[in-house]
């Protein structure tokens, strides 16, 4: 396992609508290893690894929830609308980079009651000395991500592009030791997952799959007084069984049961109360396209600080290419 | 003046027959192709000296209102809301159906509401529309359930050319995509004029997954709270500051290739633009660019105080501008940009 690409590809800028960063490393990583790469009008990159039999769409999404900058004041502090699910209280004191390397730290007006804290009452502080000064540094529609380097740390991952680079950095691990694929593979690296499923609905379409097979970070269900899940840090592959956004096909479900009995690959199921992934769009394009997913559990998803542990990304990618080269029924 | 017709006519979602005709009558002549689609978006197609880049601009027909839901034994008439603040509605000036049956939303005199009903809002379900009947029998001759309700609200001139009128959301843009398809334009365009936004996107939800363009210019009448009292960062867009170019919303990431393209042209022709400062909020571009295998979206639009509202209030220099722009955009701007 390549920790080094994993921090490169974590270390990417990426917010949804703003994936190029990603696209460039991802695309020069893969360069070689497939038959034809492209991006779509949403930014999708789709790379397509010829194969024999059904066509497989896997899916896992660029993109990261960040913050776009809506307003500038006089005094030359930021205002900011969230792109994908914040909550308030995992963005104050936190710092925050733009594209260019600009660092910023979000802070909160001053409030009479702390509970009045929310999302609007918060800005962004880049240490300018007004307005003009600011607007030399930054424009409005400008994107920023948390600033945390992603780091290893003993058994674990610590990066806040967890969700869902390590998706993608399964699916490319998998790709690169893949022998003898059973489908016709389309590689897809989705955009704008996190404000809605978008590209990989727009991707399933122009790919037109059998099958759907999406890679994402899911809960794990560990830590203090979080609500009873099956999945936890440690416990291997998770296979899903349901989340907002679908309910996976048994089909798909049966064929990842059986590649990791049978490569003996330690595993477990998963099931998302809150939250979707890829699959939930391609699972209702055109026809229909029975779909499943490969989850990581994940900690503190959504926050600066989003972990998982290296066995698991391990026994990810061993089922992943277990299912790639098994073919179904 | 156009947009006085446009937004005089009444057009709910699902009823928007009557926008769609005078919108077909207006077209008539200065277009090549004029389709209306099952669901009843209608399409205008222009023939251009170059086919390509094929830009689309769209505009919804239908406006907010309210719907009959049921006929009292008195006679009045319950209703729904279809995204209107039932704050605004007691003492409002109504038309009901097809027949555009004068009607008025009533609620009890204030000389009769106990201390704690004066202190507090009225539920929609306190209020009835009033059409002068005396009866349920005499009311079920002119009214079904089901029948649309739309504000009265006169189109008036005031201030300093500023235009007072009801469904500006989003007539104004209906207006301007009018214009624009008279006007001479070098390449050829499509102009959509949706049904059914305002209940979820509906008729660019079907529009999307056949049209073949290389962009969508979505152009809206949108939030303008440039009002006292509230910050500077909480008032979206300022009335006669120039067209609001959309970043974000609930529906779409403006794709920031285009929007630099938009920018740069409203730049280099000296034509005021500013951004819509919101992340909420959601437009048709949402459906145009991930339908089928999607199609890139710029989201522009006019600035309109109490928007949602009979009395929408906007500035004729923002219409204005933003016909320009649109227009410069795709003399100027489009080739540079699409296929890039």
């Amino acid at each position: 396992m390549n920790i080094e690409f994993l921090k490169k590809l974590c270390a990417a800028n990426g917010v949804s609508g703003h994936e190029q960063a990603v696209v460039e490393i991802i695309s020069q990583e893969i360069k070689g290893m497939v038959d034809d790469c492209k991006t779509d009008a949403l930014g999708n990159l789709i790379a397509h690894k010829k194969g024999p039999g059904k066509k497989m769409m896997l899916a896992g999404h660029m993109d990261q929830i960040g913050l776009l900058i809506s307003h500038i004041d006089k005094e030359g502090f930021l205002r900011f609308a969230p792109i994908g699910g914040f909550n308030h209280q995992n963005l104050l004191s936190q710092r925050f980079v733009f594209p260019s390397g600009l660092l910023g730290v979000v802070s909160c007006e001053r409030l009479d009651d702390p509970k009045d804290m929310a999302i609007d009452k918060l800005y962004i502080d880049i240490g300018a000395k007004d307005k003009e000064d600011a607007m030399k540094q930054v424009k409005v529609g400008d994107v920023c991500v948390f600033a945390n380097p992603p780091e290893e740390n003993g058994n674990v991952f610590i990066t806040p592009a967890l969700d869902d680079r390590i998706g993608c950095f399964i699916m490319i691990e998998a790709l690169k030791k893949l022998k003898k694929p059973a489908f016709d593979l389309y590689f897809v690296f989705t955009s704008q997952e996190e404000v809605g499923l978008r590209g990989a609905g727009t991707a399933a379409f122009s790919i037109e799959p059998d099958y759907g097979l999406a890679f994402d970070v899911t809960v794990s269900a560990d830590t203090p007084k979080v609500r009873p899940l099956p999945s936890k840090m440690y416990g291997g592959a998770a296979i899903k069984l349901k989340d907002r956004s679908l309910l996976c096909h048994p089909v798909m479900i049966r064929h990842l049961e059986k590649c990791a009995e049978k490569g003996k690959i330690k595993h477990q199921y998963e099931i998302l109360e809150m939250g979707g992934t890829d699959s939930g769009a391609i699972h209702v394009s055109r026809g229909g396209v029975p779909s499943g997913v490969i989850s990581i559990a994940s900690r503190h998803i959504h926050t600066s600080n989003e972990m998982c542990a290296l066995s698991d990304i391990e026994d990810c990618i061993a089922l992943t290419v277990a299912a790639l080269e098994t073919a179904i029924g | 003046m156009l947009l006085e017709k446009l937004t005089t006519a009444c057009g709910l979602p699902g009823f928007e027959d009557e926008v769609r005709d005078i919108i077909k009558a207006e077209l008539e002549g200065h277009v090549d192709s004029l389709k209306v689609d099952r669901i009843g978006n209608l399409v205008a197609y222009k023939k251009g000296k170059k086919n390509s880049p094929h830009v689309a601009l769209s505009a919804h027909m239908d406006e907010v209102g309210l719907c009959v839901t049921g006929i009292e034994k008195d006679g009045t008439l319950k209703f729904e809301s279809w995204g209107v603040d039932g704050r605004l509605l007691p003492s409002m000036h109504v038309a009901v159906g097809n027949e555009k049956l004068p009607g008025v939303v009533g609620c009890k005199p204030i000389h009769l509401q106990k201390d704690s009903e004066r202190k507090s809002v009225y539920e929609l379900d306190a209020m009835y529309i009033d059409i002068g009947c005396d009866s349920k029998e005499e009311t079920e001759k002119l009214v079904n359930k089901g029948d649309f309700v739309a504000f009265v609200s006169e189109f008036t001139e005031f201030g300093d050319n500023q235009v007072k009128a009801k469904a500006l959301d989003d007539r104004v843009g209906c207006a301007a995509i009018i214009e624009l398809l008279k006007s001479d334009l070098p390449y050829s365009v499509t102009g959509i004029f949706c049904v059914q936004e305002e209940v979820g996107l509906r008729g660019s939800a079907m529009l999307s997954k056949s049209l073949e363009a290389d962009l969508v210019i979505n152009i809206e009448g949108t939030i303008c709270a440039d009002m006292e009292g509230v910050d500077e960062d909480k008032q979206v867009t300022n009335l006669g500051a120039g067209p609001c170019l959309s970043l974000l919303d609930m529906a779409s990431v403006y794709q920031k290739k285009y929007l630099e393209a938009i920018v740069k042209v409203a730049e280099d022709e000296k034509i005021p633009y500013q951004y819509r400062k919101s992340g909420m909020g959601a437009t048709d571009a949402g459906k145009y660019h991930t339908g089928g295998t999607g199609i890139p979206c710029i989201g522009i639009a006019v600035p309109c105080r109490y928007i949602h509202s009979p009395v929408s209030v906007m500035h004729k220099c923002d219409f204005e501008n933003l016909i320009k722009l649109v227009k410069a955009f795709i003399i100027n701007g489009a080739e540079r940009v699409i296929g890039k």
